[in-house]
C-alpha cells in the first residue's frame, strides 16, 4: 500500500454561498464556502468538491472568485463542478487554481467534450460525475441531479468516458442519495472492478460504518458525503481513526 | 529582505495555487519570463503540469534552458517540472534537460494499478536531507501523475510505493525535484516549500 483512501466533503454553492446549513462550532460565517473549506482542511479532509448550483448569468464570475479565494487559503486539492460546458469555462477555473473540474450533463450532451478537456488540460484535470438510478433492474444515467432519465446504461457510459480521457469518476447513486442507509456497494464494486481510473463513491453515507463498508466491500478510492459532515454527525478525525482501526489506509 | 525565489514561467500550466502557497508561507517570489531575469533571484522553481514533451518544447521556446542548466543556485522542479530534470520521458518520447541521468516512465498496465496515481501517498526518506527537514518519515503528500521517475539509489531523496517503488523526491547537486504537489499537500507540503526557500 501507500496510497490513502480519500474522504471528501462536498459543498453545494449558490451565488458564492454554501446552501446547506452547517453547524460547526467556531464558524464566524456558516455560509462562507472558503471558511468552511479551510475548516475541513484543518479537520483532515483529503480533498473538497464544490458543486455550483447558481442559475444566474453572473455564475461564471462568482465561481471564479470562489475558486481563487479557496486556492489562496486552502492547502488541499479541490474540484469544481456545475455549469462547465466548454473548454473556456474549464480554462478559467484552472487558471483560478482549481485542481480538477467535474462535468456531468455536458458530457452526456456532447461526449467529445471529455476528449477535448483531457487533451487540453490532461486527464488528471477531468472528473466525470455520473448520477445513476435503477429503473426496472437497469442502472441508467440520469441528468439534472437525477431528475431526467436517459437510456444510457451506467457501466457502459463510465467505460466510454474512461476511454475518452476522464481521469476520475464521481458516481452518485440516486437510489441511495439522501437515505443515509449506506453507499450502493453492489454497483460501486461492479464499476470499480471494470475501470482503471480512480472512483469516488457518493450517495447514502449515514454512519462511520458505511465508510468502512464502502472501502472494504468495493475498494473504491474515495468516498464523498455532504450532510453528515456539515451537520457534524460524523467528524472527520473520528472517522479516520475508525477506518485506521479497520486497517483501511488513511492519511493523518 | 529575504532571499528571493524566481518561478520559471514558461507557459506550462496553472501556477495560481503555487504562488498562493508561497504567499501563505511569506516566501518572497517573482516571475521569470525571460533568461535576462534570472540573475535577480537566489533560487528557482520549475512548475509544471500536463505533458512533459510539450513542457520541454515550451521551455526551449522560452530560451531558458541554458540558464537552468548552468545555474549553481538551488532549483526545485515540481511534478512535470521534476520530470524535466531527467534525460527522457516516455510521454511523447521526449528528450529532457538531462540534469540527472534518469528516465521518466509510464506506470505499467501490468501493475494492476489505477492511473493517474491520484491522492495522498506515503513518502519515505532515503537520506537525511535539508528539503525534508522537520518532516516525519512516512508523511503523506498529494500526487496526481501518470508518469514517474524510476527509483535510483544515488539520486532518490525520498521514495513512494505505488505498484512500483519510485522517486517521490530527488536531488542532484543543487537540483531538487518533487513528484508530488507541495502546494496541495497540506502543512507538510508548505514545509517543503519553506525548507527550499531557506536552502
Amino acid at each position: 500500500g501507500g496510497l490513502a483512501k480519500r474522504i471528501i466533503p462536498c459543498l453545494d454553492v449558490k451565488d458564492g454561498r454554501t446552501v446547506k446549513g452547517v453547524n460547526f462550532v467556531d464558524l464566524r460565517d456558516a455560509g462562507d464556502p472558503v471558511e468552511l473549506a479551510w475548516q475541513y482542511s484543518q479537520q483532515g479532509a483529503d480533498e473538497l468538491v464544490f458543486l455550483d448550483i447558481t442559475a444566474t448569468h453572473e455564475r461564471r464570475k462568482t465561481m471564479v472568485e470562489l475558486v481563487k479565494a479557496v486556492a489562496r487559503q486552502v492547502n488541499i486539492p479541490f474540484t469544481i463542478g456545475g455549469g462547465i460546458n466548454e473548454i473556456a469555462d474549464a480554462d478559467i477555473l484552472l487558471n483560478a487554481g482549481a485542481d480538477k473540474i467535474s462535468i456531468n450533463s455536458a458530457a452526456v450532451r456532447s461526449p467529445e467534450l471529455v476528449n477535448e478537456l483531457a487533451n487540453a488540460f490532461g486527464k488528471q484535470f477531468v472528473v466525470v460525475a455520473v448520477d445513476t438510478k435503477n429503473i426496472n433492474g437497469k442502472n441508467l444515467v440520469h441528468l439534472n441531479g437525477g431528475r431526467i432519465p436517459t437510456d444510457i446504461e451506467t457501466k457502459k457510459w463510465i467505460k466510454e468516458v474512461e476511454e475518452r480521457g476522464a481521469g476520475e469518476i464521481l458516481l452518485t447513486s440516486m437510489d441511495h442519495d439522501g437515505t443515509k442507509g449506506g453507499f450502493d456497494n453492489t454497483l460501486l464494486k461492479k464499476i470499480n472492478d471494470s475501470i482503471s481510473i480512480p472512483l469516488i463513491a457518493s450517495g447514502g453515507a449515514g454512519s462511520e460504518q458505511h465508510f468502512i463498508d464502502v472501502f472494504k466491500l468495493t475498494n473504491v478510492d474515495a468516498a464523498l458525503a455532504a450532510s453528515v459532515f456539515h451537520y457534524g454527525e460524523i467528524l472527520i478525525p473520528d472517522l479516520k481513526a475508525k477506518l485506521k482501526k479497520e486497517n483501511i489506509e488513511v492519511r493523518f | 529582505e529575504g532571499k528571493k525565489t524566481g518561478i520559471i514561467s514558461y507557459g506550462a500550466g496553472n501556477i495560481f495555487s503555487l504562488t498562493a502557497a508561497l504567499e501563505r508561507q511569506n516566501i518572497p517570489f517573482g516571475m521569470i519570463y525571460s533568461p535576462e531575469e534570472f540573475d535577480q533571484y537566489d533560487r528557482y522553481i520549475i512548475p509544471g503540469v500536463g505533458h512533459a514533451g510539450a513542457a520541454m518544447q515550451k521551455l526551449e521556446e522560452s530560451r531558458m534552458i541554458e540558464k537552468i542548466k548552468s545555474t549553481s543556485k538551488p532549483v526545485l522542479g515540481i511534478c512535470v517540472g521534476m520530470q524535466l530534470l531527467t534525460d527522457f520521458s516516455e510521454e511523447g518520447n521526449a528528450h529532457l534537460l538531462s540534469i540527472a541521468p534518469l528516465r521518466t516512465r509510464h506506470f505499467d498496465e501490468t501493475l494492476q494499478i489505477k492511473v493517474p496515481h491520484t491522492g495522498w501517498n506515503k513518502v519515505c526518506s532515503q537520506f537525511e536531507n535539508e528539503l525534508f527537514n522537520d518532516i516525519k518519515d512516512g508523511t503523506y503528500f498529494y500526487f496526481v501523475h501518470s508518469y514517474f521517475i524510476e527509483f535510483n539509489p544515488t539520486f532518490t531523496l525520498a521514495f513512494a510505493d505505488y505498484g512500483v517503488k519510485f522517486s517521490a523526491a530527488l536531488k542532484k547537486n543543487n537540483f531538487y525535484g518533487v513528484q508530488f504537489h507541495p502546494e496541495k499537500s497540506g502543512e507538510a507540503g508548505e514545509k517543503i516549500l519553506k525548507n527550499f526557500s531557506e536552502l
